[in-house]
């Protein structure tokens, strides 16, 4: 994808290496797992990049690599022209007032001992932020959708779908330019998810910030996302407008992955053609040679063991890599 | 929907005692499990689906007060002396959990859990029943089953686990199969093959089986009925095409709505949260969050009553049904 001139953060080639230490007996051996390998795309002004994939695709590894919350093995992360892999620790807290996260769990990701308000305006504290902070706490939880009393009470006081607005709330106390969502809503019961999502389309709108929204629930992605890349095995295997990707898929593992999600209708359902891939993901610790899907992948050849498929235009706004299209 | 069913739950209570009071998970359910038939049992957390199903195969915590009647062809189970549970459980009903690996035993090789399996409900030798746990392996699509047989949990993926597991559930051949939110801790394309697994056994052995989940889509793909639970009550019930075609209760409508699906600009969340089971309502539990709520529906709980081919408990449903109000 080439660098356009309204891309907010373009990522370039970034891998991350995990070391492994195993002691097998006497002799310690080192492995390494490549959780993300050579992984590109931008993300524009005010939009959304859906990061969809099974566990062990590195969706996640991906978004905490963007914050440089973990350091990538190599690659650049460049947001608004400056890349943040070379930043000094200092450099790196002023950008940090500007990108945020929102984490999975709303239990594990607020301090049970600090009341909602002090943790929403942590951030402000912590970046040195003069002014009322209690009015700005106020106005944070306004935004949404709590009360402006609410902040003086606990975490266990509210629901897993409050706490994860304190959460939101908490990311926005900076006016942030990018929000890492991993996993958002994963964790909420339907009808509560349904709100938080809205709450994130509506931010959007007011605030005009751009997202990543780390899922591995496919329709929750088709609603929110504008771009959508789909990761397999630490690799992007297709990437591009939602529309494209979700009606013509052209990368055999996408077209796999959109055909396993149920639907709430029955008589679809119970009518489509399913693709059922055989076994599960391979461990990323030994990858297959050249494509990585070629292991469960129906229309695996020679050439795809022995030639990595790099990504190809496809369509307007779509890239896949695979030797065979769909 | 009467006399013949395998399972026959009524008015089912649960009730836990805690430091906080008494908390009502289940407050009177009557289910109907028709011999070799999916039911889906649906609701969010804290609903009571689970735990009305851990009360009828006997394994709730003494601090649970345990009332109604809970019929297995004929025999009840509530009260039963704990030898003749002890005996229907594992053999006649079993039951299949959300995480395989706390299922199994780490130390021990999978065949051999099997084979302990089959020898505590049947008299049979070693030898033979050694044989038949690899043939059981091979049923639930595990490749080679004879070397896997001799392998230990560790070396299964999360997919082939949940296959084991469901490997010695089925041993004795169960009427009933419960399966609690068996593949919501695995991937989509792994999730498929394992709802494959399980309509494999319905439909080889004519196993009736319930599903509980909070996927709606899992529901569409496998369920022949449907219990829409609510509070710790079921507030609809009905074949699968009824309950998604017109759905007739509130709850079951909204929770319907509140899935994005293709083409929807905004998702309809329900408002507010479910209540707090140690003071649940005393009229229709979904009252507090219902848009059709009247004076009365916080006084008095409407009965499930039959409508042209579904149970709802709402004084509403006609008008639902006949779309005078949404």
């Amino acid at each position: 994808m080439n660098s356009q001139t309204d891309a907010l953060l373009s990522v370039r080639n970034l891998v991350k290496n995990f070391e492994l230490r195993a002691s097998s007996g006497i002799r310690k051996t080192k492995r390494i797992v490549q959780a993300v390998a050579e992984v590109s795309f931008d993300v524009k002004v005010g939009q959304t990049l859906g990061l969809v994939g099974e566990s062990g695709s590195g969706k996640t590894t991906v978004g905490r690599s963007i914050l440089q919350l973990i350091q990538p093995t190599s690659g650049e992360v460049i947001f608004e022209g400056q890349d943040l892999t070379k930043m000094s620790f200092e450099q790196l807290r002023e950008v940090r007032k500007q990108m945020q996260i929102v984490f999975q769990d709303p239990f594990a990701s607020l301090d049970p001992k600090m009341t909602v308000g002090s943790s929403i305006s942590e951030p402000l504290v912590v970046q040195g932020v003069s002014g009322n902070h209690e009015e700005k706490v106020a106005e944070l939880l306004d935004l949404v959708g709590l009360a402006s009393d609410h902040a003086k009470r606990f975490p266990h006081e509210f629901s897993g779908g409050q706490r994860q607005r304190v959460g939101i709330a908490r990311a926005l106390a900076l006016d942030q330019k990018l929000i890492v969502l991993d996993e958002p809503v994963s964790a909420l019961d339907v009808s509560i998810q349904a709100g938080v999502v809205n709450l994130f389309a509506d931010l959007q709108k007011r605030l005009g910030m751009s997202y990543i929204f780390i899922a591995h629930d496919l329709s929750v992605v088709r609603h929110i996302a504008d771009q959508v890349a789909v990761m397999y095995l630490g690799k992007i295997v297709e990437i591009g407008d939602k529309d494209a990707v979700y009606r013509n898929p052209t990368h055999p593992y996408t077209k796999a992955l959109l055909s396993a999600v149920p639907l709430p209708d029955p008589k679809v359902e119970r009518s489509r053609h399913r693709i059922m891939l055989e076994g599960d993901v391979p461990s990323p610790v030994n990858p297959p040679t050249g494509c990585r899907f070629r292991t469960r992948c129906w229309k695996a050849t020679d050439l795809c063991a022995s030639e990595e498929p790099q990504l190809v235009v496809r369509s307007a706004g779509q890239q896949s890599a695979c030797h065979f299209p769909e | 929907m009467m006399s013949n069913s395998v399972l026959q739950i009524r008015d089912l209570r649960v009730t836990f005692n805690t430091q906080l009071g008494e908390l009502k998970a289940v407050r009177g359910i009557d289910v109907d499990v028709e011999p070799g038939q999916i039911l889906g049992v649906v609701g969010e957390s804290g609903s009571g689906k689970s735990v009305s199903f851990l009360a009828a195969m006997g394994l709730l915590p003494k601090s649970a007060t345990i009332s109604g009647s809970v019929k297995l062809d004929g025999e009840e189970l509530i009260g039963a002396k704990r030898k003749a549970i002890r005996s229907v459980r594992g053999k006649s009903l079993a039951m299949v959990f959300q995480d395989p690996l706390s299922a199994l035993n780490p130390v021990h090789r999978v065949g051999d859990q099997i084979v302990e399996m089959i020898q505590s409900h049947q008299d049979i030798n070693t030898h033979d029943a050694e044989k038949k746990a690899v043939e059981l392996l091979e049923i639930v699509g595990i490749p080679q089953p004879d070397e896997r047989a001799r392998q230990y949990p560790h070396e299964f993926s999360g997919g082939m686990r949940q296959r084991v597991v469901i490997a010695m559930a089925i041993a004795n051949n169960p009427k009933v199969l419960i399966a609690d939110e068996p593949t919501t801790a695995l991937d989509v394309t792994v999730q498929a093959q394992i709802l494959e697994v399980i309509q494999r056994v319905q439909q080889t052995f004519g196993t009736a089986v319930v599903l509980i989940t909070h996927d709606l889509g899992v529901i569409a793909r496998v369920a022949d009925s449907v219990n829409v639970m609510y509070a710790g009550r079921n507030v609809e019930s009905g074949s699968v095409q009824s309950i998604f075609d017109h759905p007739s209760h509130p709850y079951t409508r909204g929770l319907l709505s509140s899935l994005p699906h293709e083409g929807i600009e905004r998702l309809q969340p329900i408002a507010g949260f479910p209540p707090n089971m140690l003071a649940p309502p005393s009229g229709c539990g979904f009252a507090p969050r219902c848009q059709h709520a009247t004076e009365s529906c916080n006084v008095s709980l409407p009965p499930l009553t039959p409508y042209d081919d579904l149970f709802t408990s709402c004084i509403c449903a006609d008008e639902l049904r006949i779309g005078r109000v949404s």
